[in-house]
């Protein structure tokens, strides 16, 4: 599986991609070996219906970790789920995983969390591995150069009964960021200013790989943030190179090689990195030196702008088609044109998902807010990604300083991001919210998001508005 | 899996770019474990105002695309979250085709195993489709799977591209699982050489 001086030189994801090849088959498919599933309540019944029509079994019970995060509730978790059908759900992946002996952390354990939070935090993610969630964030696990990427339902069923999948071969794009960003730019920043350039459709059909020293500088969390977000650039997969960081972060976690296999795996991790003069289909280079923070005005995560510039005005659209829909996200978002960004006022602030619930997203928000008070009239929360992210942030005292600032301090799950539970918008409230989708109605029916890092949303929870979180800390 | 082979019916014209699987189908939805009904929730902020009264603006409640069968839109169609929600609201609507000039990777997977054809057509020939699609009566298509052929307008005819692959299990109605268990001596024989090769993803101890 090392790679071999005769062979062209592999990116990452050739590399990746050759070592799980079962497979090809005539049509230019090829059938790929999946080391880990992760799997929710959401999208992994029907993949259990499917195993029972058919009385298939699950080929790896080893190889898939189930956890409900999407519809459960963020307070109370120990009175249980109001809510009758989200219950039936949850109590639905519970029996699954019995019937089937899959690995399950239930919503009371201190491991619950966000599915994208706790595969890392359990070591479940690895370098040079395959992937799988039935969630289009799975990206997220391309931080530890992880093969990782979301798939549907009928997918998941696939991947329970053969442990592989049938895929076409994705196409290299490399996303090459020049220069380091300043103080107070965020991996949230960067994906964001990211997704801006390239469109959400930007790297459909590719994997793109984020090199460059403002990537390899982010922290492990930083750089899953920014894989989280691949998805939002169309592509189903992001990577970064797995250096000295993912192996820290990687080393004494439960799913974690262990004693001698630790140092062979390492080896191995070691060998994956792009060879020099390896090709790629796309390339794209961004300057990160200006990067300023990142705010999104309208309803695609493209629709995006610095925050000391301005809403878009349609009518310097350069077509008619742009025309419309920067006017319609617009009308929605109830915003005029030429705006200033940081004239927008906020109702709610949503601190939380698997894009930015880490304990060093809690950091950051945390610093932002000490000593302050939540401006009159807006309402803010934190929701800590997991039990283990909650225990740290407790133990930091965090969680002490959102309560005294005014924020609610909640139970970890996916929560506001995609609002299935009672954490929504109502119609009409406007949300600083550091989650992945500004899509019209999905933090709930009218309501209106801005996609921020968790110190810009802290700082505009303090203020009531957007603010440049670096001026912020200066005056 | 649903034989896909023709399909005859009014194609509705949803004029708009990216749009993604929240508004195909939004999140209220996810929470049941069952497929059936999920149709009356297809575009549901768009069928449905705030008070959940039908919205006669949208072309899915007018005549005769409350029968739609086809649907037109723009470009990146299924972007967003990789729910399968989004495909079984569109069939269980009655919807079996999208076209559009280009789709989301997830989204479009997830059709291909719920007897969904999706045709990828230049923006022009899409242009073309939707006009006639928002008039009533020249709405009607056809689309033959194997010939690969759209008939419109009465007698005029596109021809679209697709994969080989695909058309076959379209048209066949194959199911992926079954093929791949067929194959089953492959992956027996992967596992045993990465197990060699790769030896702590198969040791592992862990406390789950």
């Amino acid at each position: 599986m090392n790679s071999n001086s005769l062979r062209p030189p592999r990116t990452l994801f050739d590399k990746i991609w050759d070592s799980h090849v079962v497979s090809n088959n005539e049509d230019g498919t090829s059938l790929i070996y999946i080391d880990m599933h992760l799997t929710h309540e959401v999208t992994s019944w029907t993949g259990f219906e499917t195993l029972r029509d058919s009385s298939r079994q699950v080929r790896r019970t080893d190889k898939t970790l189930a956890v409900p995060d999407h519809s459960i509730p963020t307070v109370n978790q120990a009175d249980g789920i109001k809510d009758p059908i989200a219950r039936e759900q949850v109590e639905a992946l519970v029996k699954n995983t019995q019937d089937f002996n899959i690995p399950y952390i239930p919503l009371l354990d201190a491991r619950q969390g966000i599915v994208h939070v706790i595969g890392p935090e359990q070591g479940v993610t690895q370098p040079g591995c395959t992937l799988v969630c039935g969630d289009s964030h799975t990206a997220t696990h391309g931080a530890f150069g992880c093969l990782a990427f979301g798939i549907g339902s009928s997918e998941v069923g696939h991947v329970l009964a053969t442990q592989t999948l049938i895929q076409r071969r994705p196409k290299n794009m490399k996303i090459e960021m020049i220069g380091k960003p300043g103080i107070g730019i965020s991996g949230k920043d960067i994906v964001l200013a990211i997704i801006g350039k390239i469109g959400t459709a930007g790297g459909t059909g590719h994997v793109i790989e984020y090199v460059g020293p403002a990537i390899t500088d982010l922290s492990m969390e930083g750089r899953m943030t920014l894989c989280n977000m691949t998805i939002e650039g169309g592509a189903r997969a992001g990577l970064v190179s797995p250096d000295a960081k993912t192996f820290d972060y990687l080393k004494g976690r439960d799913y974690s090689p262990k004693g001698d296999e630790w140092d062979q795996a390492v080896d191995y991790w070691n060998s994956l990195a792009t060879d020099p003069g390896a090709k790629y289909d796309k390339v794209v280079t961004i300057e990160t030196t200006d990067l300023v923070p990142q705010v999104t005005w309208g309803t695609s995560p493209e629709d995006v702008v610095s925050i000391d510039g301005n809403v878009p005005d349609p009518k310097a659209a350069s077509d008619e088609k742009s025309r419309d829909s920067i006017a319609e996200a617009l009308d929605y978002m109830d915003l005029k044109p030429g705006q200033a960004i940081t004239d927008i006022s906020i109702d709610r602030v949503f601190i939380g998902s698997c894009t930015n619930s880490r304990i060093e997203d809690m950091r950051a928000a945390a610093a932002v807010v000490d000593g302050k008070r939540v401006a009159k009239g807006v309402s803010a929360m934190v929701v800590p990604g997991s039990g283990l992210v909650k225990a740290q942030a407790e133990e930091e005292g965090l969680d002490r300083i959102f309560i005294e600032a005014g924020f609610e301090w909640r139970e970890p799950g996916c929560s506001m991001c995609i609002a299935m539970n009672d954490d929504r918008l109502d119609p009409g409230q406007r949300c600083a919210s550091t989650s992945n989708r500004n899509f019209k109605g999905r933090q709930g029916r009218g309501g209106r998001t801005h996609l921020v890092s968790p110190a810009m949303a802290a700082a505009a929870a303090i203020k009531g508005h957007f603010v440049d979180v670096r001026d912020f800390f200066l005056g | 899996m649903k034989k896909f082979l023709s399909l005859s019916g009014p194609a509705a014209a949803l004029d708009k770019i990216n749009v993604d699987t929240d508004q195909i189908i939004p999140k209220q939805y996810l929470t049941a474990i069952t497929k059936s009904g999920l149709g009356k929730g297809l575009f549901h902020d768009f069928r449905y105002d705030i008070n959940d009264n039908i919205r006669k603006d949208f072309v899915l409640n007018q005549q005769p695309w409350t029968q739609a069968k086809i649907l037109i839109s723009g470009e990146n169609f299924g972007c967003g979250s990789s729910r399968e929600h989004a495909p079984w609201s569109l069939s269980d609507f009655g919807i079996r085709c999208v076209i559009a000039p280009s789709f989301a990777d997830i989204f479009f997977n997830n059709c291909g195993k719920n007897g969904i054809l999706l045709i990828s057509l230049p923006n022009e020939k899409v242009q073309i489709l939707m006009s006639h699609a928002k008039n009533p009566s020249s709405c009607e298509m056809t689309i033959d799977l194997n010939m690969q052929k759209i008939s419109y307008a009465e007698s005029e005819i596109m021809e679209f591209h697709l994969d080989e692959s695909l058309k076959y299990r379209l048209l066949n109605g194959l199911d992926d699982i079954e093929m791949t268990l067929q194959n089953s001596n492959s992956i027996d024989m992967f596992e045993r050489n990465q197990k060699k090769s790769l030896p702590w993803l198969y040791n592992r101890e862990t406390s789950h």
